[in-house]
């Protein structure tokens, strides 16, 4: 290995597990995005050993509920004391400890904002089951990123909330063996306590992060208090040079959405000039810049010299548009009197329709006397919500005013769909291949932004947009969601599905694409954008046994009617 | 089995049974401390200075203040008179609007306390029961008793609700909302309880955009909607960044730093209340705000209204006692953004529409 030891990912893993051991909840939580495998564990073995014996560390199951999550009613406990007692839930146990989150990419939006406010506030409140509490619940997360696809990142709000992000996927086997940087907690909580403050830190780590295009106000913060545990760290009483380097290297590299420009000074704006010093202060400014340029993830620059942006942990990424509060089969909304055998019994409202009876009833003081009556069971609501998936052909025979106007149909809809609370996803289909732009999502900001970076031309691969329609249709079935998908086409496909031209072999793939969407029975339209009707696109509307619309004029209101004429059939 | 007022007035004196209830351990960050956010600081202010304007929904980026803003608002508040002991802390003033309880009390004369304005979380995970009341299951179990233990929406009346991440509140608890928000009063109809109360609040949400939008009914209760960005100017973070250490290192310190200006802002707060019954809207203004909305093609006369009140409440906030176009020029964007038609094939945002129209109709 020719790099020293102090320069690897999992150097810096380390370092970051004893800075967040110093202080989970002032990090507020480390993104750990790496698989299920050694490093991972033994990273948080190295976590565990770090932190004092005692601390609690729960772990968060994915699919939680907000009794489990904040605190419920203790009912054993309630029924023995004659009075309401609370069951503190998860976030309040880990109070002053760290809460593991498992498969962090796939918590719903709802459950991610509570713990966010959690995170905020050091505490939880409860108002649930006739409790009222506020527990103290301050924590640090590690939340486990294992998203495999671009889409599946950790919630941004927790993402945003967490200090230090770390990817341990390319850590070997080799590397775990080396030392890591050791905690001495005494003496790093007694530096801690008489920090010195330095004001310039607080500007150079702000134009750092400014540099590097993070735009949340959190970063710099965060990264202040990383710069200060790392200081403690060293055993130091003052924020150094070396410490501001590891908080740039560990908080706000991870975060860049592009890599500083090149004579950065330059960028400053005229007002830095209220800072003192500043052209000393800008060697300084380089250095530390420097270790955040070097820690900035691998392949980035590659990217943004591809034109694209960076791997999905912008702020505008995460499945937070895509979670749902909601659970599967339907939400509970209070009670109603009922058999059990035919629905999840309501067991705090059970209760409370018997107490007020007991003493008529002749209970005995620690007896509780049931009457059939009693009985409540949960009230769920179960509206089936319909996902449109757009599949628009975004090829160069698809002319370019089409796609234009595709594009007013699909804002049209969604200003709709968001009336109705239903959701919209889009794909396109041009070159070789198909990609989601959109992912189910009802927010009209995300929508637009996807709608305005669409581009047109090159071939059309419809049976890889037929197929990417399918699988996205799947998966929103899975949800407990109705997927309707849109096509936009004129049905000339030229492009098969191993990406070779040729349009016989195109035309044969996506009639069989379309078939395998049929066999799923996926409500399907199909809008045939060409100038005048094609036999093709009629032929694969059969296929897909989808309604077949030719709109020579198509105009983005009347596609939007069309389209909801298609969703309103299908109740 | 009726609810019997003393049952009532009982629950009210008892200390909670519940353990651990303790205040926040980080105290607040003072209001007067806020960096920039101009637009929000003033929607909260106005709200403060007249709550009949309807609330303030504050929507915006990660990471901008939005319910540290929301939380500073409380402690600024200056206290209010309220009748001791009433579990909605009933104003004396306006018999009115009296609980059923202090109704009953009424002949006897009420006892009157100083107590601080309410400002209720309702956090997102709360159920029905504790946001509307329900019965005291406690007192049920123990002693068989039937008594309504008010809710949040009862602890919430003559001060302010707050949901954070109102986007992702659930639907069911919306409705309830949309209900007792338009009407002022929550009824409870369930255990065998039938119980009304006084529930007049002013509504506080917060949000982030990308985490889904708001449902068009509840967006319309909010009378004025304010959006939070980032700033991106270095000076303006460096100082965001600065005093928000400055105060996480020694929030007592901080507090009394700035002691002094909330001070200062408390007072301005108080005297723009005493001056907004003799603020003078005049006709041209009444006017000019007619025309806006109609340039704007606003549904129904709450916008008008609330732009109206808005700019009262602005003017008065600023020492004036007249409201001129200034001021409806300051407000409009809060009032009005919300209001808008929704034309989703215009790429500008509400805002910049509601900016073009005033320029079309002021000049």
């Amino acid at each position: 290995m020719s790099t020293p030891a102090e320069d690897t990912v999992w150097f810096h893993a380390g370092l970051a597990a004893a800075l967040f051991a110093l202080d989970p909840a002032g990090c507020g939580g480390v993104v750990l995005r790496a698989r299920p495998g050694p490093a991972r564990e033994a990273w948080l073995t190295r976590l565990r050993a770090l932190l004092p014996a005692q601390t609690p560390m729960p772990r968060l199951t994915a699919g939680i509920g907000d009794e489990n999550l904040l605190g419920g009613l203790d009912l054993p406990a309630t029924l023995r004391a004659g009075h309401a007692v609370l069951r503190p839930g998860l976030l309040a146990q880990a109070d002053g400890g760290v809460v593991i989150v498992p498969m962090a990419e796939r918590l719903t939006a709802g459950t991610a904002v509570r713990i966010a406010q959690a995170l905020d506030t050091g505490e939880v409140e409860i108002a649930r089951d006739g409790l009222a509490a506020r527990l103290p619940a301050r924590c640090g997360l590690v939340l486990l990123d294992e998203g495999e696809e671009a889409d599946e990142a950790v919630s941004a709000a927790l993402a945003d909330r967490a200090a230090l992000w770390l990817d341990l996927d390319t850590v070997r086997l080799p590397d775990l063996a080396a030392p890591l940087p050791d905690l001495d907690r005494e003496a790093a909580r007694a530096c801690l306590d008489g920090m010195t403050c330095d004001e310039e830190a607080v500007g150079r780590l702000c134009r750092i992060a400014l540099a590097l295009g993070i735009a949340s106000l959190r970063a710099p913060v965060l990264a202040l208090r990383v710069a200060r545990l790392h200081a403690a760290l060293g055993g130091r009483r003052a924020v150094a040079e070396d410490d501001l380097a590891a908080a740039a290297a560990l908080v706000l590299a991870p975060r860049a959405l592009h890599r500083p420009a090149e004579p950065e000074p330059a960028e400053t704006p005229p007002e830095s000039e209220t800072e003192p010093a500043a052209g000393e202060g800008m060697a300084a400014q380089d250095r530390v810049l420097a270790a955040a340029a070097a820690a900035l993830p691998a392949g980035l620059l590659a990217r943004l010299l591809a034109g694209q942006g960076p791997r999905a942990r912008a702020p505008s990424a995460g499945r937070a548009g895509a979670a749902s509060a909601q659970p599967r089969r339907g939400r509970p909304v209070g009670a109603r009197p009922g058999d059990p055998r035919r629905g999840r019994l309501a067991l705090v409202e059970t209760l409370r329709a018997a107490a007020p009876w007991q003493r008529l009833r002749g209970a005995s003081p620690g007896r509780i006397l049931m009457r059939p009556e009693d009985i409540r069971i949960r009230r769920l609501v179960q509206r089936t919500e319909t996902t449109t998936v757009f599949a628009v052909d975004a090829s160069g025979s698809a002319a370019l005013e089409r796609l234009a106007e595709a594009k007013g149909a699909v804002e049209l809809l969604l200003a709709e769909c968001y009336v109705r609370r239903d959701r919209v996803a889009l794909i396109a289909f041009r070159g070789r291949e198909a990609d989601l732009l959109l992912p189910p999502t009802r927010s009209l900001v995300r929508a637009k932004r996807a709608l305005a970076a669409l581009p047109g031309g090159g071939g059309t691969p419809l049976a890889a947009g037929l197929d990417a329609a399918a699988a996205l249709a799947e998966g929103i079935r899975r949800g407990g969601r109705t997927p309707v998908v849109v096509l936009l086409t004129d049905g000339r496909a030229n492009v098969s599905r191993s990406g070779a031209p040729g349009r016989a072999e195109a035309a044969q793939d996506a009639l069989a694409a379309a078939k395998a969407l049929a066999a799923y029975g996926t409500r399907a339209l199909l809008i045939d954008t060409a100038s005048l009707p094609q036999e093709s696109a009629r032929r694969l509307a059969a296929a897909m046994a989808a309604h077949y619309l030719p709109m020579p004029q198509a105009d983005a209101a009347q596609l939007s009617r069309a389209v909801r004429r298609e969703t309103a059939a299908r109740g | 089995m009726a609810l019997t007022q003393s049952a009532l007035s009982r629950r009210a004196l008892k200390p909670d049974p519940l353990p651990a209830i303790r205040a926040p351990a980080t105290g607040t960050y003072p209001f007067a401390a806020i960096v920039g956010q101009d637009e929000m600081r003033r929607a909260l202010l106005i709200a403060a200075i007249d709550p009949s304007v309807g609330g303030v929904l504050v929507f915006g980026d990660r990471g901008t203040g939005k319910s540290t803003a929301v939380r500073a608002l409380a402690a600024l508040l200056p206290p209010m008179r309220a009748v001791a002991g009433c579990p909605y802390a009933c104003d004396p003033a306006e018999t009115a609007g009296l609980c059923a309880t202090c109704q009953a009390r009424l002949p006897h004369g009420l006892p009157v306390q100083a107590v601080p304005v309410p400002v209720v979380d309702l956090p997102l995970g709360a159920t029905e029961d504790r946001v509307v009341g329900a019965l005291d299951i406690g007192r049920a179990l123990a002693a068989g008793e039937k008594a309504f233990e008010p809710g949040l929406l009862a602890r919430a009346n003559r001060g302010f609700l707050y949901i954070d991440e109102v986007n992702l509140l659930e639907d069911h608890l919306v409705d309830l909302l949309l209900d007792v928000a338009a009407s002022g009063v929550n009824t409870v109809e369930r255990e065998g309880l039938s119980v009304r109360h006084p529930a007049r609040f002013v509504l506080v949400g917060s949000g982030n955009p990308e985490e889904g939008e708001l449902r068009p009914q509840l967006l319309d209760r909010f009378g004025l909607a304010v959006e939070v960005t980032t700033p991106t100017d270095l000076p303006t973070r460096i100082e965001i960044v600065r005093r928000r250490d400055a105060y996480e290192r020694d929030a007592a310190g901080f507090g009394a730093a700035w002691a002094g200006e909330e001070r200062a802002l408390r007072e301005t707060i108080l005297a723009a209340r005493d001056r907004l019954g003799g603020v003078v809207v005049p006709d041209a203004a009444l006017e000019a705000a007619a025309r806006l909305c109609l340039a704007l093609g606003t549904d129904g006369l709450r916008g008008e209204l609330t732009l109206m009140r808005a700019a009262r409440a602005l003017a008065s906030l600023e020492g004036q006692r007249r409201v001129t176009t200034d001021h409806l020029r300051g407000v409009a964007p809060a009032a009005l953004r919300h209001r808008l038609r929704r034309n989703p094939l215009d790429e500008a945002g509400s805002g910049a529409r509601v900016a073009r129209a005033l320029d079309e109709v002021f000049g």
